[in-house]
């Protein structure tokens, strides 16, 4: 009868022994015969379909049977089979460009991909190249991270240093009720690599800083900003311009959202957009405003599809322009984002050369530091009108002069007409072209920047002004809903 | 458990920064006594992948035989393989969980950026579904 030899790690399950006697008059006579006698061995020489396992070699004397008959090898008394492992591992895969890095697994799991013309292997291998860094696991993060992972982006990033809240679980579709307390990576670690074992996670377990921004941002391709607050999209977009990587843009509020690609070699940057946060506490956050649970998985989404598009280098990315989402309308629209030659950050002439303190910037906490010459932070006792008000003084033909305090590149945007268009920062050496003797209203696009102003001229003499609550979006909103939201 | 002379695991490492950004690999030799292991030798083994070596290790059959005939020169077992993971966690891949073999500790050391950092040991779960941790303490006896 054949002899068959086992290695160490299978000998337990054939009682210890190094060699066992097993009948068969082929290989695959005599390994049947081993594995129905030690059952334990089944599961570690077979996979599931009942082949021998890659890393299983099959020795007959001293020659490995894929240079014989393999598995049909024929055998006789007196020949000795050994059983040897190949041993194989590694960390997930990163990968170069070449679709012969995709294994057949992978190759079987990307399928629907690899058949589209403007994937194809090459595409593929692309996406397993791809490094993606998500700022934030939340609503915007979680559709985005699902989707990126399933793709089969290679290397995924993921900033966030919460834990789980129920609260999350209505539209952070990346947690489950069993994760609520638990740290957000590592409830995502588990979810995104059930999804695809294939991507290779970094998890940043911190929050995103000037200290630490350029050194996490560095070693990925694309920037995929999920974040929910004003100094770190700011930050997000300084770093992304500053290291030159794509930052792919959403942000959401109650039904509505935008996305757009900034930061790309010929486009615009966030800042270009909005070059000055609005005051502290004008725009509530999701948490105090509320977001329609749906909404993160559309723009989240977007996002995603944005980021794959940049990593294959397909089709038309959403670079220059910004999509305008409203859920309640089920509306898409477009704005046209031109790059702001006087951009302080992506413009010829930065002042912005390294990251700066995004919290003084955004007036959290500290006082402004941006270079208007009016302090923040917003007066919120200045005299308002709402925007029904103004509506029945123009509509009586009162007489009373609009101040625009928005810039330029807002003015095409969206105008309320006949105003007098002065930047906020331009306000102090403006303040001739002002009477003390007229009504005046003053507006910006949601009533902050317009607020500080107010309290600028009360402060200069001027009695009779008042600011616009709500700014020219609330205009657009109840007055006229042919104006666009920005 | 299982126990590794300090000297062993450093051993380990060092040839983890030696190799990076490629894996090292190599076997573990030593004896199984009340339930627990004995590491008492470490062996290098070239790191046979043609492809990827920063993401993969191969061991040869042929270099695997080798680590058999060592053991049993020296009245040992091979009782499990290292590797190391350059610039990434200690953990198992799942590669190496599809790669694995019960029985064993696979023993793997974290390189970032040529240094090498954690370590951790993992046996296969005997449905070969997930690797379990297997804890380790440090012995004084062998060791290179």
């Amino acid at each position: 009868m054949p002899k068959i030899f086992l290695p160490t790690p299978l000998r337990p399950f054939a009682e210890g022994a190094a060699s066992v006697e097993a009948s068969g008059s082929t290989v695959s006579e005599a390994l049947e015969a081993l594995v129905s006698r030690y059952a334990g061995l089944r599961a570690h020489l077979f996979d599931g379909s009942g082949k021998l396992r890659a890393f299983v070699n099959v020795y007959k004397n001293d020659e490995d049977i894929r240079h014989l008959d393999r598995e049909a090898t024929g055998l006789a008394d007196g020949d000795t089979l050994s059983i040897v492992p190949s041993i194989a591992g590694g960390s997930p895969p990163a990968a170069g460009l070449d679709p012969a890095t995709l294994s057949r697994e992978e190759l079987q799991r990307y399928a629907r991909h690899l058949i589209l013309p403007e994937v194809g292997p090459e595409g593929q291998a692309k996406l397993k190249a791809g490094r993606v860094l998500l700022v934030g696991a939340g609503g915007l993060g979680s559709p985005a991270a699902l989707y990126l992972a399933a793709a089969g982006v290679g290397t995924l990033g993921l900033v966030d240093f919460d834990v789980v809240d129920e609260s999350n679980l209505h539209r952070q579709v990346l947690f489950g009720t069993s994760d609520v307390g638990r740290s957000k990576l590592a409830a995502a670690a588990a979810r995104l690599s059930d999804v695809n074992p294939h991507v290779r996670l970094v998890p940043f377990e911190e929050r995103l800083t000037s200290e630490n921004a350029l050194r996490i941002l560095r070693d990925f391709d694309v920037v995929a900003d999920g974040t929910d607050n004003f100094p770190t999209r700011y930050l997000v977009n300084d770093a992304c311009v500053l290291l030159g990587k794509p930052n792919v843009y959403a942000s959401i509020f109650r039904f509505e959202g935008q996305a757009s690609v900034f930061a790309t070699k010929d486009g615009p940057c966030y800042r270009c957009l909005y070059a000055e946060p609005p005051p502290p506490g004008l725009v509530p956050s999701c948490a105090e405003g509320g977001v329609l649970g749906v909404l993160p998985g559309l723009l989240g989404v977007i996002q995603a599809t944005e980021t794959v598009k940049l990593l294959l280098g397909a089709g038309e990315p959403l670079v220059g322009r910004l999509l305008l989402v409203d859920a309640l309308a089920m509306r898409f629209r477009e704005l046209r984002v031109r790059k702001n030659p006087d951009c302080v950050v992506c413009g010829p002439r930065p002042t912005v050369t390294r990251l700066i303190d995004y919290e003084a910037f955004c007036g959290v906490g500290a006082s402004n530091a941006a270079s208007s010459g009016i302090v923040q932070p917003v007066h919120a006792h200045v005299p308002e009108l709402s925007v029904e008000e103004l509506k029945a003084l123009r509509d009586r033909g009162e007489k009373l002069v609009l101040v625009d305090v928005r810039e330029p590149r807002e003015w095409a945007i969206s105008d309320l007409g006949d105003s007098v268009k002065i930047p906020l920062g331009t306000l102090p050496e403006s303040l001739e072209k002002l009477s003390k003797d007229d009504e005046i209203v003053v507006y910006c696009r949601t009533g902050g920047r317009s607020g500080n102003a107010v309290a600028f001229l009360l402060e200069h003499g001027f009695e009779k002004v008042r600011n616009l609550a709500g700014g020219i979006n609330r205009w657009a909103d109840r007055i006229d809903k042919s104006l666009p939201r920005y | 458990m299982i126990e590794l002379p300090a000297g062993l695991v450093e051993a380990i490492r060092r040839h983890g920064a030696a190799t990076y950004p490629e894996e090292c690999c190599g076997g573990l030799l030593g004896e199984r006594r009340n339930g627990s292991v004995l590491v008492r030798r470490a062996e290098p083994v070239p790191n046979r992948g043609t492809e990827l070596r920063q993401r993969r290790y191969t061991i040869d059959p042929l270099d695997y035989l080798r680590l058999e005939r060592l053991a049993g020169e020296a009245g040992l077992s091979v009782v499990g393989i290292y590797h190391s993971h350059p610039d990434h966690p200690a953990v198992p891949s799942e590669f190496d969980r599809e790669h694995a073999l019960p029985y064993f500790h696979y023993l793997i050391v974290a390189v970032d950026e040529g240094r090498a950092g954690d370590f951790a040991c993992w046996v296969l779960s005997e449905d070969r579904k997930s690797f379990e941790r297997a804890p380790h303490r440090f012995g004084d006896t062998g060791g290179e």
